[in-house]
């Protein structure tokens, strides 16, 4: 596009055409100094007429007539150059049958020409030949071009070299007449032919020039294009010079048409003069010339009013053009915004019925406030400490602005919220913008520049319409060949002006002007119109549409869970949300807030642990969800701004003693995770308060880490071996902490929760107002890492709700620490505990009793991990390197039965590290005086399953298990590696592939595509099902009439007539009934196969994700779904969850 | 022996080539997979549903475009149909062009429907060409006595 990415091989082309710019311009000059010389020397002939001439009337004719001539001349002369000539022009007589052989040499050339000028067009090639070969023809030929009156010349462009030679001997012959012809032709007596004769002459000249400066302009343009453009090629080039030439000899043949029929004209009205009485004499010569004059002067007129309102209509309709254009695209950018807006219509409602924020400027501002009764309030009041209420009452009033934006909450349930000025807000959700940004997506994409040059003045054209700058890099619009093709009719009505009228020359100025008009509008006709098609092609492509939706889709689902956040605080702040007091297992529910973002956290890499303290009870009483809801807040907080973990290069030197005997020194490169974590700890509160030595192990680390760090220890103890805030600070404001409690020790119990992290830490200013709702530390915190800024303040109110303290510490770079305390009730009865633990996991007992060993150099996850295996009643040891754990295991004749190692003792040592030190403890495990083979397990911290398998494929491990370590999954590998294995083939329990889920089961599959029907049929008989089909919703319906004997359902969703939906609820109506019928005792069971429940599972099957949400098939009575075309592993996971009881 | 090889390796070949270009996707693989002693036959049988059932779906689609008053949820409820069985096989590219058809059925787009409904086409007889010639093969191997080697 730009100058520099022209192709070199363009150069030659570009030197080819500049040469023949340069080469038609100095012919140009030559052309007008001959003509100036043959101009002296019909000068001199017709000085020779005076004497010739009869009549001494004449010369005041004469005179007339050279006037004319003289503006012509000076006109056409100016316009060949540019500039006002000084040059003084007569012009000559010329015979007419000088000008009759021109005529005919036209005619001839004319055809000849349009036979070329199609056969140029057949190729890019030919024409760049042809034109070089014009090029040397010109030169051989310039003398005779000149000869014939410059009109040949123009001709020579598009002429081979034939049509040359026949042309040059015609111009030849037409020379040698003129002086014989020029002579008789002075001899005639008549005035009117003399003036017929000369007109068509100069008019002739003055429409070859007309044309040559026409060409000669459009070269010029062409040219310039070139340069400023940068865009056209060589070819492109060409080809519109000869487009534009032909164009103009078609042209120059309706002229000669036109022409000749008004020289029949006047011929005719000079025979009319001759034959009436030549008594009338001198008058009636005088009257014609008058009349002549007078003709010639309504002419002019007319053709001005008729060019004048054919270009006003021509501009008319080109901006109707222009407006339909603008109006298509306009209609394109509504459709598409349209469908938008239409997506996002479903959350519209909900978003403006929570609240919303109105412009209020600065004048109006009392009249609003008496109107709501309220003032606008500053968002944050002077002293704000962390500990402190949002009280609307302590707010001040919003100092004087400009404008104020305040909230106006339109729901009842939150009406009694005061309107706080948004322009306080640092980071509310933001609408707008995403609006904007939707705007400007489709905006960037039809960016219309639109460069007009006025490229008259070759030197330096002047920029028109447009951006100044050219060079932009960006795509440059040129409708020249639009412009060329249009303005043809421009030309017509200019060259008709110029053939007929020897003043033209001020017409073809005002024509100049409007073809350049035009050549604006044109240029915005197709500005617009590839914008228009850019536009349509843009939107016509899916993934853009798709794009849309997901933006949609996805700022829906955001705006959804604000609402839900906001309405949440509502309710606490109007005291209706009421907390639950129901027996829960506090560490089930970490586990859950584990599993929850146990996806997020690998994917950052960052290490996600739990410990709760064996301090604490099993089961407390109070509200799980509500717990839930703090802590997950808090960790997603904590999630938000943990930036992704990076990777540092260290180079380790390693000693392998007891592998390599020669080789001692191994250097190695290589990548190390320097991870962030997220530790959640629950303690006591009473422990914090406790003797050092009376903590627990973890809280005495947590502590100290913070103690070591001071003493400049690189390596901090903590989780990730990152630093840490002193998370002691966080509760150090807590009144009820230490101290004398209120609350009755022997009835409830306190706990203290700590999620510590090690992200980006929140801004000493911003620390104040942190929970605030709707405020985050800044307003690019909401773009940078997302949320609302209300999770925090809900936690602060629910912690509140609970009896409970939140406070937190935080070092910019470092990181934060959230606590929060809340009371809990104790349960009174403990053996309902295990009662309730074994519920969940029967197989628990399974571990009890078990030994492990953990290997894992940072003390604190060890710790966490040793918390894991104890829940399961696993007795565990803990070694920090790989070294200690093998004279632990060689002394110990304790037999273990598992081990346990973190991926990160080898995560300084390669693979081939990690290969061998597994190997090292594989044997010195078989020399076991028990002779239990421990199994051994990888901790680690990410999913690669590659590498995961590799290292199970060569046996050294026995598992992977990918943290955050949570109870279920633990017990889930558990059982699988040691019960499988370990125990006899009676109680073993493999799992269950589909195959077994599946097998002999009688499914229905309901499917209005035979296609889709077959496929199912023949993925469900795979795995050993019978299955039967029915390709309707009604057919289901029919075949799962109770009694029936299918196990399952696979329901298409989208069917004709009856969808699957649809289908769906009748079947389960009709289910219900029997089922009611049943209970009543109406109808005996045995008529129902001796089922007393009837309840098909029926699985939706789509192919399409979004419609199949899980809400709308459970809504209908669903019982979950998979995609279309099967994939085992959702199959397995959607069918498992009914047939696996079964 | 030496044909059977040849002829093993250009059906390999062949089918690379028929997932490189896009006119089959890994759901045409799955349905190899399904295909078992018990089920010898099941691609080609599913295959030939998937003809018979495009087909008389490429003509009702034509006859519905050919309306005076076009029934675009008739249009649309037959181009889902197609949509789904040239998943199901796992013809992609034919199931991308109705991905773009019904695009335009919900504009009402007539131009876009009749162009789609002409590439839809094509595409059709494109991936129903190939397949032939892939079952062809199949078959060849087969008598020559060799066994049709499984793509993974």
């Amino acid at each position: 596009m730009s100058f520099l990415a022209v192709p070199l091989e363009f150069s030659k082309p570009f030197l080819k055409i500049c040469k023949w710019v340069l080469f038609i311009m100095s012919l140009n000059c030559k052309l007008s100094g001959i003509k100036g010389r043959l101009l002296t020397n019909s000068k001199m002939r017709k000085a020779k007429e005076p004497l010739k001439g009869s009549n001494g009337g004449w010369k005041w004719k004469r005179l007339l007539l050279f006037l004319w001539v003289f503006l012509v001349a000076t006109g056409f002369s100016w316009f060949l150059f540019g500039f006002v000539s000084t040059q003084k022009l007569e012009i000559s007589r010329t015979s007419e049958d000088n000008s009759s052989g021109l005529i005919q040499q036209f005619n001839v050339s004319k055809d000849h020409l349009h036979e070329l000028a199609s056969s140029f067009f057949e190729s890019d090639q030919i024409t760049s030949l042809k034109c070089t070969k014009q090029l040397e023809h010109e030169t051989a030929e310039k003398n005779v071009i000149t000869c014939a009156l410059e009109v040949p010349y123009l001709e020579n462009h598009g002429l081979e070299k034939q049509k040359y030679v026949e042309s040059r001997e015609k111009c030849c012959i037409c020379d040698e007449n003129i002086p014989t012809k020029g002579d008789s032709s002075i001899s005639s007596d008549s005035s009117v032919p003399l003036f017929s004769q000369s007109l068509p002459s100069i008019a002739s000249k003055l429409q070859s020039t007309t044309e040559n400066t026409m060409q000669t302009m459009a070269l010029g343009k062409f040219i310039i294009e070139h340069f400023h453009g940068l865009q056209y090629c060589f070819m492109r080039v060409c080809l519109w010079a000869i487009f534009a030439m032909g164009l103009s000899y078609q042209i120059s043949g309706l002229h000669r048409k036109l022409w000749k029929k008004r020289k029949r004209k006047v011929h005719r009205k000079k025979d009319k003069v001759e034959g009436s009485s030549r008594g009338a004499g001198k008058w009636m010569k005088k009257l014609l010339v008058l009349f002549v004059l007078a003709g010639v002067a309504v002419s002019i007129w007319l053709f001005w009013y008729l060019s004048s309102g054919i270009s006003f209509r021509r501009k008319e309709t080109l901006a109707s053009m222009c407006d339909e254009r603008a109006r298509m695209l306009q209609d394109q950018f509504n459709k598409t915004f349209g469908e938008y807006t239409e997506r996002t219509s479903f959350e519209r409602p909900l978003t403006s019925g929570v609240a919303y924020a109105l412009r209020v400027r600065h004048p109006e501002r009392e009249k609003f406030e008496k109107k709501h009764g309220w003032t606008i309030k500053k968002m944050e009041t002077e002293d704000q400490t962390l500990a402190q209420d949002c009280d609307p009452e302590k707010l001040d009033a919003s100092p004087i602005q400009d404008e104020y934006a305040p909230v106006i909450l339109s729901q009842e349930t939150v009406a009694h919220i005061v309107s706080i000025d948004m322009m306080y807000l640092g980071a509310s959700y933001d609408i707008p913008s995403l609006v904007e940004k939707l705007l400007h997506q489709l905006a960037s994409k039809q960016t219309i520049v639109v460069n007009v040059y006025d490229t008259t003045n070759i030197s330096a054209d002047i920029n028109m319409y447009g951006p100044n700058e050219t060079d932009t890099g960006l795509l440059h619009i040129s409708s020249l060949d639009f412009a060329i093709a249009a303005s043809a009719g421009q030309l017509i009505i200019v060259l008709l002006l110029g053939h007929i009228f020897y003043a033209a020359i001020n017409r073809i100025d005002t024509v100049e002007r409007d073809y350049q008009e035009m050549m604006e509008l044109k240029h915005r006709a197709e500005a617009a119109d590839v914008a228009k098609s850019q536009m349509l092609m843009d939107t016509n492509l899916n993934a853009k549409q798709l794009d849309f939706a997901q933006t949609a889709h996805a700022s829906g689902k955001d705006l959804i869970k604000l609402i839900n956040e906001v309405l949440d605080q509502a309710k606490i702040e109007s005291g209706k949300l009421e907390l639950e007091a129901v027996p829960f297992d506090l560490r089930t529910i970490l586990d859950n807030v584990l599993s929850l973002f146990s996806t997020k956290s690998q994917e950052k890499g960052i290490e996600l642990a739990v410990y709760v303290s064996d301090q604490l009870p099993k089961v407390v009483v109070g509200d799980p969800g509500r717990l839930r809801q703090i802590i997950t807040n808090l960790v997603s907080n904590s999630l938000k701004v943990s930036p992704p973990s990076f990777a540092i290069i260290t180079i380790y030197a390693h000693y392998y003693i007891h592998l390599v005997v020669f080789n001692l020194h191994l250097i190695r490169l290589q990548f190390t995770h320097d991870r962030g974590h997220i530790f959640v700890s629950v303690h006591l509160a009473d422990e914090v308060r406790r003797p050092l030595d009376m903590k627990d192990e973890v809280l005495k680390k947590t502590l100290a880490s913070v103690q070591n760090s001071l003493n400049s220890i690189v390596v901090y103890n903590t989780l990730s071996g990152l630093p840490v805030v002193d998370r002691r600070k966080s509760w150090g404001s807590f009144e009820k902490l230490s101290g004398t409690d209120s609350i009755d020790q022997s009835e409830n119990i306190k706990i203290l929760v700590t999620v510590e992290d090690t992200g980006v830490g929140i801004p000493k200013d911003a620390q104040s107002r942190i929970f605030m709702p709707f405020m985050q530390a800044d307003s690019s915190t909401s773009r940078t890492y997302g949320g609302t800024g209300i999770g925090l303040s809900i936690s602060k109110r629910l912690v509140g709700l609970m009896n409970g303290e939140i406070g937190f510490v935080s070092e910019p770079g470092t990181g934060s620490a959230f606590s929060f305390t809340t009371v809990f009730m104790k349960k009174e009865t403990s053996s309902l505990d295990t009662v309730l633990q074994q519920q969940y996991y029967p197989s628990i007992s399974e571990f009890d009793g078990l030994r492990a060993l953990v290997i894992d150099q940072k003390s604190i996850r060890a710790e966490v991990t040793r918390y894991h295996l104890q829940r399961m009643g696993i007795f565990v040891e803990i070694a920090s390197s790989l070294y200690s754990a093998q004279s632990y295991i060689s002394s110990d004749s304790a037999n273990l039965d598992m081990i346990l190692i973190d991926e990160e003792v080898y995560s300084h040592e390669s693979d081939l590290a990690l290969f061998l030190g597994l190997k090292e403890l594989r044997p010195t495990d078989s020399t076991n005086i028990a002779g239990i083979v421990p199994k051994i397990f990888l901790l680690a911290n990410s999913k690669s399953p590659a590498r995961h398998n590799e290292l199970k494929s060569a046996n050294l491990v026995s598992d992977v298990l990918v943290k955050p370590l949570r109870f279920s999954v633990l017990i889930s590998c558990f059982q699988e590696t040691l019960i499988t294995e370990d125990r006899t083939q009676v109680t073993r329990r493999k799992p269950p592939t589909l195959g077994t889920l599946l097998c002999e089961k009688k499914i229905l599959v309901v499917d209005d595509n035979v296609v889709n029907r077959r496929v199912a049929e023949g993925a469900l008989k795979k795995y050993g099902a019978i299955v039967t089909c029915v390709d309707s919703g009604k057919a289901a319906l029919e075949m799962l009439k109770p009694p029936h004997f299918f196990d399952a359902c696979f329901m298409d969703l989208q069917m004709p007539e009856m969808d699957g939906f649809e289908a769906t609820k009748q079947i389960r109506s009709l289910e219900n009934k029997v089922n009611e019928e049943i209970q009543s005792g109406e109808v005996a069971v045995e008529m129902f196969a001796n089922v007393a429940h009837w309840h098909t599972p029926i699985l939706a099957m789509t192919a399409d994700v979004i419609q199949a949400t899980d809400e709308k098939c459970m809504k209908c009575g669903m019982d979950g779904y998979v995609s279309k075309p099967f994939e085992e592993e959702q199959l397995y996971t959607a069918a498992a969850c009914f047939f696996e009881s079964g | 022996m030496d044909t059977v090889s040849q002829l093993q390796r250009q059906f390999v070949e062949y089918t690379a080539s028929l997932y490189r270009e896009g006119y089959l996707d890994d759901q045409f693989t799955q349905l190899q997979k399904l295909q078992d002693e018990s089920n010898p036959d099941f691609v080609v049988e599913v295959v030939s549903l998937f003809f018979e059932d495009s087909e008389k779906l490429l003509n009702n689609l034509t006859t519905a475009l050919h309306q005076e008053n076009i029934d675009y949820k008739q249009v649309d409820a037959h181009v889902h149909q197609f949509k789904g069985s040239s998943s199901s096989i796992g013809a992609q590219r034919v199931k991308d062009m109705c991905v773009v058809f019904r695009n335009y059925c919900d504009e009402k787009n007539l131009d876009g429907c009749v162009v789609c409904l002409q590439q839809a086409k094509n595409e059709y007889i494109l991936v129903r060409n190939k397949l032939e010639a892939l079952f062809n093969l199949e078959q060849q191997i087969l008598q020559a006595g060799g066994s049709v080697p499984m793509m993974v």
